[in-house]
């Protein structure tokens, strides 16, 4: 429970933070920290309007989209405390859950006929596709050394391992992070904030939403950061009070923010071309946390 | 009558040569020879109904009024097509996302990968041309004249004026000359230094977007100051200047420089150096020098490619002459090339403002009043305005009254290279192409 209330709380401040991170970066004041959330606010109290072309797929992708996320978000724990659903193997629940949600976004993107949100569909296929592996095999290393097969199990095991759990925990980070900014089509892969029909690819998917559909599709955004922050910040809570627990997270989710907010100013958007083969070196990434949890269980001689 | 004018870069002249033809006469074609004729061609057969034996493709130059037939419209307007069922069409405008001007651009892509690009303009067709004819007074004429590109109104102001006062025999005195190439000048580095920083958000880079979006604004806003408007219009006036320029005004411009020089060259020592950039604008877009001398291009679109094209040096105008200018030219015809050239343009163009203000002619207060348009002459001028060659040409009839205007901008053939710069590229990297050569629409609409 613990755990659903804190991930809702920092969905709330996280875009926030990310554009006031920008906007200070490129010199400007910037809107205020809760901006984004009432851009949501505004855009749900709004009708909507459907393209003639679309058929019922396009009405409910957005709902399910938002649902998906949300659901995925049931299982994430939150340092010693389960999440609201936990069992074992939870963690493909976890990864499958969220496909289902980006199988109707692209397939309510392809619904539209629009030459743009097919391109934008594709390029999401194609990347979610690249970056599974690495999310897997990083799961899938620290379910081996844990032996456990759940997030909440994973996690309070991994703590009363040793201190090269720590340095696995940084790499697993940099995964994560990766993978989180892949999952929600931010910089370095997707510029959010282009107007450029051509070279975007979730803000391409989701032109023809508009009204409700586009405040939920906003707000998993935020809801999706949010999640990538908890399950982050799991690798560093340990076992201590909640108080701290809640300190550490807050902490871990308002730093994630602000490095996306920087690498957002401070970079250029990959080449599309290049966007696969970044992908595919967080499966390599992942193979490192692999062979490191080899190591540390004494399989290599 | 066909007239037909070639710049000679060599000797610095111009070649001009004529032939009376009849409008229902059916003519060879020049761009059977030579691929640079092909708009020039269609922009006649567009007009005048003169049709072509051996032009490849008669398509359409612009689309409403003005035109020797009424037939064809967007709506039948034939596009390329390619018949697969792997390939896809992708259309994009004449509306744009962004705060663009209007124009139709159809990909024929392979996946990620454009094969073929068929830009279609002429939706801010205005009449240009004919309204020079329409509007008698001199006023109005020159406002029209800064009217024809809103981001060139230096550029085609002094290719206006230039021409009148030639028409008019008249021989400009040196404060006018002084006026005209400063603000030239200045306006290549506002223009300039605005488009580092459009090249900057398409690909996504914030800090240089919004650094260099920051560094544009001291620049127009010192046309303000100057003439009580950004664009500089109402600057420059056929034999007339009312915002004489004087040493407060060369301490503000002064003063503007200092502070923009060392924040410019900081910014684009970041952005030149950062790895993620250069690998959006590194090989991309790239036209090689043959097709750049194929189609004809002019201005940075020539220099790119290492041909060294530019009318300050070839034909000078105004104070030209006397700074004795260096034409800035790269040689890999890529988004790269075409981002560096703005960079030294722009630390050029300083250079000269400051060997300008060295000097400020005085203003000659006892000036002489313009007299009327020579009879039955023709006149042409070229002016270098920041994107390239302008030219404007004019004929007057017996009474000296204008029979003809007609108004080249740089944008006009150079839009064929930008459709060949993005063949064989992803269609993502399709936005910094466009930019980063910055043509215009409307003043290839006209």
């Amino acid at each position: 429970m613990i755990s659903l209330a804190m991930i809702l709380f920092a969905s709330l401040i996280f875009t926030g933070v990310v554009v006031r991170t920008k906007s200070l970066a490129s010199g400007r004041k910037g809107p205020g920290i809760l901006q984004p959330l009432k851009d949501v606010l505004r855009l749900l109290r709004k009708g909507t309007v459907f393209s003639e072309t679309t058929s019922f797929i396009f009405q409910i992708a957005s709902s399910i989209y938002f649902v998906s996320v949300l659901m995925a978000i049931l299982v994430v724990p939150f340092g010693q405390s389960k999440g609201l659903i936990s069992f074992d193997g939870d963690f493909v629940f976890f990864a499958y859950v969220l496909a289902l949600g980006k199988f109707f976004s692209i397939i309510s993107a392809m619904d539209t006929g629009s030459s743009f949100e097919g391109m934008g569909a594709s390029r999401e296929a194609l990347y979610s596709m690249l970056a599974e592996p690495a999310f897997f095999v990083l799961m899938g290393s620290f379910a081996m050394l844990t032996g456990h097969t759940s997030f909440h199990g994973i996690f309070t095991a991994l703590h009363f391992s040793s201190h090269v759990s720590y340095a696995l925990g940084v790499l697993a980070t940099f995964v994560l992070i990766m993978v989180a900014m892949i999952e929600n089509s931010r910089m370095p892969i997707d510029d959010p904030k282009t107007h450029l029909e051509l070279t975007m690819i979730h803000e391409v998917m989701i032109l023809d939403n508009s009204g409700f559909g586009l405040g939920l599709f906003t707000y998993a955004v935020n809801l999706k950061f949010a999640m990538y922050g908890a399950i982050i910040a799991n690798f560093f809570i340990g076992d201590v009070p909640w108080y701290y627990a809640v300190l550490v997270f807050t902490a871990v989710q308002v730093l994630f923010a602000v490095i996306v907010g920087l690498l957002e100013s401070f970079t250029a958007r990959f080449r599309m071309a290049h966007n696969a083969t970044f992908i595919f070196t967080l499966t390599s990434a992942s193979l490192l946390i692999f062979f490191g949890v080899l190591l540390l269980m004494g399989k290599f001689i | 009558m066909l007239l037909c004018c070639i710049a000679d870069d060599a000797a610095g002249n111009i070649l001009v040569s004529s032939a009376l033809v009849n409008c229902s006469q059916t003519l060879p074609s020049f761009t059977a020879q030579r691929l640079a004729f092909h708009k020039f061609e269609r922009e006649i057969n567009e007009n005048f109904g003169i049709e072509y034996i051996d032009h490849p493709w008669l398509k359409p130059v612009r689309f409403p009024q003005n035109r020797a037939t009424g037939q064809s419209t967007i709506a039948n307007y034939p596009f390329f097509r390619i018949e697969s069922e792997e390939l896809h069409e992708v259309g994009v405008g004449p509306i744009h996302a962004g705060v663009i001007e209007p124009g139709h651009f159809r990909f024929i892509c392979n996946g990620e990968q454009i094969l073929h690009l068929e830009i279609q303009l002429g939706y801010q067709h205005r009449g240009i041309e004919s309204l020079f004819l329409e509007k008698k007074k001199l006023l109005q004429r020159t406002t029209l004249a800064e009217s024809i590109a809103g981001d060139t109104v230096a550029g085609h102001t002094t290719a206006f004026v230039n021409l009148w006062e030639t028409l008019c025999g008249y021989e400009a005195d040196e404060d006018l000359q002084f006026t005209r190439t400063l603000a030239l000048e200045l306006e290549r580095i506002a223009i300039h230094t605005g488009d580092l920083s459009a090249i900057c958000t398409d690909i996504a880079y914030q800090l240089g977007s919004s650094v260099f979006g920051r560094l544009r604004t001291p620049v127009i806003n010192y046309f303000q100051s100057w003439c009580g408007n950004r664009f500089a219009k109402s600057l420059i006036r056929a034999g007339q200047n009312h915002f004489p320029f004087n040493e407060t005004l060369a301490e503000q411009l002064l003063k503007m420089l200092d502070a923009f020089e060392p924040d410019f060259d900081e910014m684009w020592a970041e952005f030149h150096t950062l790895p993620s950039a250069l690998s959006r604008l590194e090989k991309t877009g790239v036209v090689t020098k043959e097709q750049v001398s194929n189609i004809g291009t002019v201005g940075m679109a020539a220099r790119m490619s290492s041909i060294s094209r530019d009318i300050r040096a070839t034909h000078p105008h105004d104070l030209y002459p006397t700074l004795a200018h260096e034409p800035i030219i790269k040689h890999h015809g890529d988004v790269y090339s075409r981002t560096h050239i703005r960079y030294d343009e722009i630390k050029q163009s300083i250079s000269y403002i400051r060997r300008l203000l060295e000097k400020i002619p005085p203003e000659n207060k006892d000036r002489k009043a313009l007299k009327k348009p020579a009879a039955n002459a023709f006149s042409i001028s070229l002016t270098e305005g920041w994107r390239g060659e302008i030219c404007h040409c004019a004929i007057t009839d017996e009474r000296g009254e204008l029979v003809h205007y007609k108004v080249k901008d740089t944008s006009f053939h150079n839009w064929l290279a930008l459709a060949l710069a993005v063949r064989n590229n992803e269609i993502s990297d399709f936005p910094v192409s466009n930019k980063s050569f910055d043509l215009s629409y409307c003043g290839h609409d006209l």
